[in-house]
């Protein structure tokens, strides 16, 4: 990050004072959108679409991701990616979607069959 | 922990890149900051590799007493059985139940976090692997100090609950709840000493990847980077990426017994007639299953990577050849840390997943098996054509081959879910994974301190005591763990302190009687190392800077290497394994230019 | 100072990655740290929808939301002044940074101190959930939540919360026997799995603040000494710093939804 000019840095605190605006109005829009009291599954929805605007406002401004070198986003990538897989945790676990994803009508096991039957 | 600093490389004085000794000081440091409080990376890494040695030692003697009542059930133990505390033993010295379990718990909480990864990655890692890319140092060498002195006291406080009124953490090293939470013992201490150890190595593991990437010297490019370097650098990103979700479940686990939290307690549960409603309940123990499953199977590539490094070297040098298929053993090590990401679920086969999730982590498990029988495969390869040299390092690493061989075919019928049904926790698993990290990593480890201790002392193990060490460690390396194969599949299960307690497990008493007595062979057959390992650092035969002839980086640099590794930067022209090169006088051209002949 | 080797890219960027060692290093330990929180994060999301129908408050019931909007924005404002005092620093105004620096110390005090607040509420408040149902306030109720527990061998009396219109109003201490009694327990992490969760994480994230200030605090009372010495290094050390308190304040903005609105 060297060499940048001093109009070069009062270009970026002109954008840092925007994201701020930015982030202080979705912080703003996350408690009213609250207050509306949707279902469940819209609420989750709505609530982290705008905490992920949020965050990434953050990371490439703030934290200055958007002028570094592709190396870095591999990185941030590879980890991004076992993220999903540690959320994807309690997905899995959840009996009752695993038991909608299998056969859900079992027919009764014949006493003589020696075959296995198939689906739990 | 805080954010890292940028490091404080001052000398105070300018010099420029190019000299990477004497930085003008003046005076010597004292001995208090040369040895214990050291910052170099060498001191760094013989002190991880000499704790770690005496923990695995500690962490061995307490299965030597568990093999005793498996051989014997419920005799006193010889010698040490009335010095016991009551924790451990009854009145007459025989081992009780509870102490059964702490031994076991901790020997394989010792075994895994205290000695192996320490030693593997602390030790060999921290030592070698700034010589092998020609770097004066780590890039963070304040920080390396830290981890080392973060790991003692979470191996110290992980020991001082051996002498708590109740005894050592007793639920295993996988410390599954609700026993865990319930359970007396010191599981507290166990949880508290693993925040210590994760933080360790996450300190270590941000150093090691820094360190590779950025202070390659000139002409080191990625694809000639020694093997060692690139199984330290997926090494370190397991660690990095996989040790978090533990450290979160420690914490979890410990409010649960500390905090009355009820993470992984579930609603209604009795204990001993004892209704838990000091708990909240809702919890799930599968929970922590998954958290501690997702940090502990890249744990286990964490445990071979390193040793498949150490290999690598020992055989390419050994064998006056290059590598084969170097590319395939760079590439299968990237995909095996990737996809040991995707396969914890293997030890989870009998929790109740639907058909579709355990297919799932079946079919990662058996795509995972692939990278590492590429790797076993090109060492294998390697060693035809060769001009094989039987040191003591490569005896060591010749005996791993067939051994990892058959730890990993054994894997294969516990990653396929219909014979896991009927292995799963059985003695089957214990012979599994021992004959991958016993005479797999461990010999690996041996083969590295054969190899590198020159470089490290100045001076040379003796060969004959060596070869003694490795004959004997071999033969009765196997009779400790290969009957345990036919005990699993006989239907044994583990954990079980007294094994003749069930109609099935008494005709397999001569089966553990005969690995009792391998076992005590076995700690008898450490003595010439052990007597070897010291004797020679101070009266052994002194060698200049190149003793086995090898190419990489490290040997081109003093025997041991001052503060700062190496006389000039090296300057890379050539790939790692430069052997036996048409046209060539010397059987070796080494990376360093200025180390040809 | 201490002893080390000189080591390339301390200062001067690697071609490959672009960055200098210390900078790369805080990434990698932020990738760490993602993995950590996530873990947390996961471990909420199974508990809740593993959690049996009507056994999982909301958090807006519980929690005080306009208490962590207030953070929120102390934390976002934190955020401005940090990356404001890097900016600074680029400018060669040690003055105006030490003052950014300082703000951001405070913003981050504050937080702390909102913190407290919410905290020792908790604790301070009980619930004592019944047996079978009890008359009280109109109603039948499973549960009585309140202030000033007094517990005896037979006994616990509590002075209820008021409800409805007239919140200031005040209860008188009831008293309840044992015997009715299935549970008493403050709004502590014991008390249900959702509060757990909610101290665990936003402890672990209060951890990381307390954190962030000491190296602040620390950059403040060194910044003179270490920009004479070597004014890089000083930038390098609050960029490195600015990203970790980035990283601290995006765990929040992630949190104070999940815990606090939904």
């Amino acid at each position: 990050m060297g060499g940048s000019s001093a109009a070069d840095i009062q270009h970026h605190v002109k954008i840092y004072y925007r994201v701020f605006a930015a982030l202080a109005v979705l912080t703003v829009v996350t408690v009213a959108v609250a207050r509306i009291h949707l279902p469940l599954a819209g609420a989750v929805a709505v609530a982290l679409f705008v905490a992920s605007i949020k965050g990434t406002l953050v990371a490439c401004y703030f934290m200055h991701l958007l002028t570094e070198k592709a190396m870095l986003f591999w990185i941030l990538a590879l980890c991004a990616l076992f993220f999903i897989v540690l959320m994807a945790i309690p997905v899995l676990t959840d009996h009752e979607v695993m038991r909608r994803t299998v056969n859900v009508a079992v027919p009764p096991m014949k006493i003589h069959e020696t075959t296995p039957a198939t689906g739990h | 922990m805080s954010g890292a600093h940028a490091t404080d490389s001052h000398a105070g004085h300018d010099h420029g890149h190019g000299h990477s000794h004497d930085h003008g000081h003046g005076h010597e440091l004292p001995f208090w900051r040369k040895y214990i409080f050291s910052v170099d990376h060498k001191v760094i890494g013989v002190q991880y590799t000499i704790t770690s040695l005496l923990f695995l030692l500690f962490g061995f003697a307490l299965m030597w007493v568990m093999r005793f009542q498996l051989a014997y059930p419920g005799q006193p133990i010889p010698i040490i059985g009335k010095m016991l505390g009551a924790s451990l033993v009854d009145s007459s010295g025989i081992l009780i139940g509870n102490g059964y379990n702490a031994f076991g718990a901790m020997h394989g909480t010792i075994m895994v976090f205290l000695g192996i990864v320490p030693l593997a990655v602390g030790g060999f890692g921290n030592y070698v692997l700034p010589l092998q890319i020609g770097a004066p140092d780590m890039a963070f060498p304040r920080l390396n100090m830290a981890s080392y002195w973060v790991y003692l006291p979470g191996g110290l406080i992980m020991l001082a609950s051996f002498f708590t009124r109740d005894g050592a953490a007793q639920s295993g090293w996988t410390s599954y709840p609700p026993l865990s939470v319930v359970n007396i013992g010191g599981q507290t201490w166990w949880l508290i000493g693993m925040v210590f150890l994760i933080t360790s190595s996450l300190l270590g593991s941000v150093n090691f990847i820094v360190t590779t990437v950025q202070l390659r010297v000139k002409g080191l490019s990625f694809f000639r980077l020694p093997f060692f370097v690139w199984a330290q650098l997926v090494t370190s990103f397991l660690l990095l990426l996989a040790f978090p979700p533990l450290e979160a479940a420690a914490v979890m686990q410990l409010m649960d017994r500390v905090a009355g939290t009820s993470f992984f307690m579930p609603g209604g549960l009795i204990v001993t007639d004892v209704v838990q409603n000091q708990y909240s309940g809702g919890g799930s123990p599968v929970l922590w299953q998954h958290l501690f499953w997702f940090l502990a199977h890249p744990e286990v590539y964490v445990l071979i990577l390193p040793g498949l490094g150490i290999i690598a070297e020992v055989i390419a040098n050994n064998t006056r050849k290059p590598l084969w298929g170097y590319k395939a053993l760079v590439h299968s090590a990237i995909f095996l840390g990737f996809m040991s990401f995707i396969v914890w679920a293997h030890h989870m086969f009998m929790t109740g997943m639907g058909t579709t999730l355990s297919t799932f982590f079946q079919f990662t498990t058996m795509v995972i098996s692939v990278p590492s029988v590429i790797i076993l495969t090109c060492f294998i390869i390697s060693l035809w054509g060769a001009s094989i040299r039987y040191t003591v390092p490569m005896l060591f690493a010749l005996s791993f081959l067939p051994m990892f061989a058959i730890g990993g075919l054994t894997g294969l019928p516990l990653g396929l879910t219909a014979s896991d049904i009927h292995l799963h926790d059985t003695y089957y698993v214990i012979g599994h994974f021992h004959y991958v990290v016993a005479p797999g990593t461990i010999f690996a480890m041996f083969a590295g301190i054969y190899y590198w201790f020159p470089k490290v002392t100045g001076r040379k193990m003796s060969d004959l005591l060596g070869k003694i060490h490795w004959f004997f460690s071999f033969i009765f390396i196997n009779g400790v763990f290969m009957p345990m194969f036919f005990q699993g599949m006989a239907g044994i299960l583990r954990r079980q302190y007294d094994q003749s307690y069930q109609l099935h497990g008494a005709s397999a008493q001569g089966l553990s009687m005969m690995a009792s007595w391998s076992a005590w062979c076995l700690g008898l057959a450490q003595i010439p190392f052990i007597i070897n390992f010291f004797y020679s650092a101070f009266a052994g035969k002194k060698v200049g800077k190149n003793p086995w002839e090898a190419t990489t980086l490290e040997w081109s640099a003093p025997s041991p290497p001052p503060h700062g590794n190496f006389d000039a930067v090296p300057v890379v022209q050539c790939g790692p394994y430069e052997y036996s090169v048409p046209g060539r006088k010397s059987d070796y051209l080494p990376q360093n230019i200025a180390m040809e002949a | 100072m201490s002893d080390s080797a000189i080591i390339p890219h301390d200062v001067e960027p690697h071609p490959l990655t672009g960055m200098y060692n210390g900078k790369f290093g805080l990434w990698l330990f932020l990738a760490s740290e993602v993995m950590l929180f996530g873990a947390l994060f996961s471990s909420y999301v199974l508990l809740r929808t593993g959690a049996p129908e009507g056994t999982w408050p909301r958090g807006e019931d519980i929690l005080n939301w306009k208490l962590a909007m207030l953070n929120t924005m102390f934390l976002i404002t934190s955020s401005v002044t940090m990356v404001m005092a890097w900016a600074e620093l680029k400018m060669n105004r040690l003055g105006k940074a030490k003052q950014m620096l300082a703000i951001t110390f405070a913003l981050a005090g504050a937080f702390m101190v909102v913190k407290y607040f919410e905290y020792t509420d908790k604790f301070h408040h009980y619930q004592v959930e019944l047996l079978a149902p009890m008359a009280h306030d109109g109603h039948d109720v499973m549960k009585i939540t309140g202030h000033n527990v007094k517990e005896t061998e037979d006994s616990v009396s509590i002075e209820p919360d008021a409800h409805g219109a007239d919140k200031s109003a005040k209860h008188a201490p009831i008293t309840i026997e044992r015997s009715k009694i299935k549970r008493v327990t403050n709004f502590g992490p014991a008390h249900s799995t959702f509060l757990a969760v909610y101290f665990t994480l936003t402890g672990l994230h209060g951890l990381h603040i307390v954190g962030g200030m000491v190296v602040i605090g620390y950059l403040i009372f060194a910044a003179d000494r270490i920009w004479k010495w070597n004014p890089e290094k000083m930038v390098n050390r609050v960029e490195c710093t600015g990203l970790y308190w980035h990283f601290v304040d995006l765990v929040w903005i992630f949190l104070f939804p999940v815990l606090y609105l939904l």
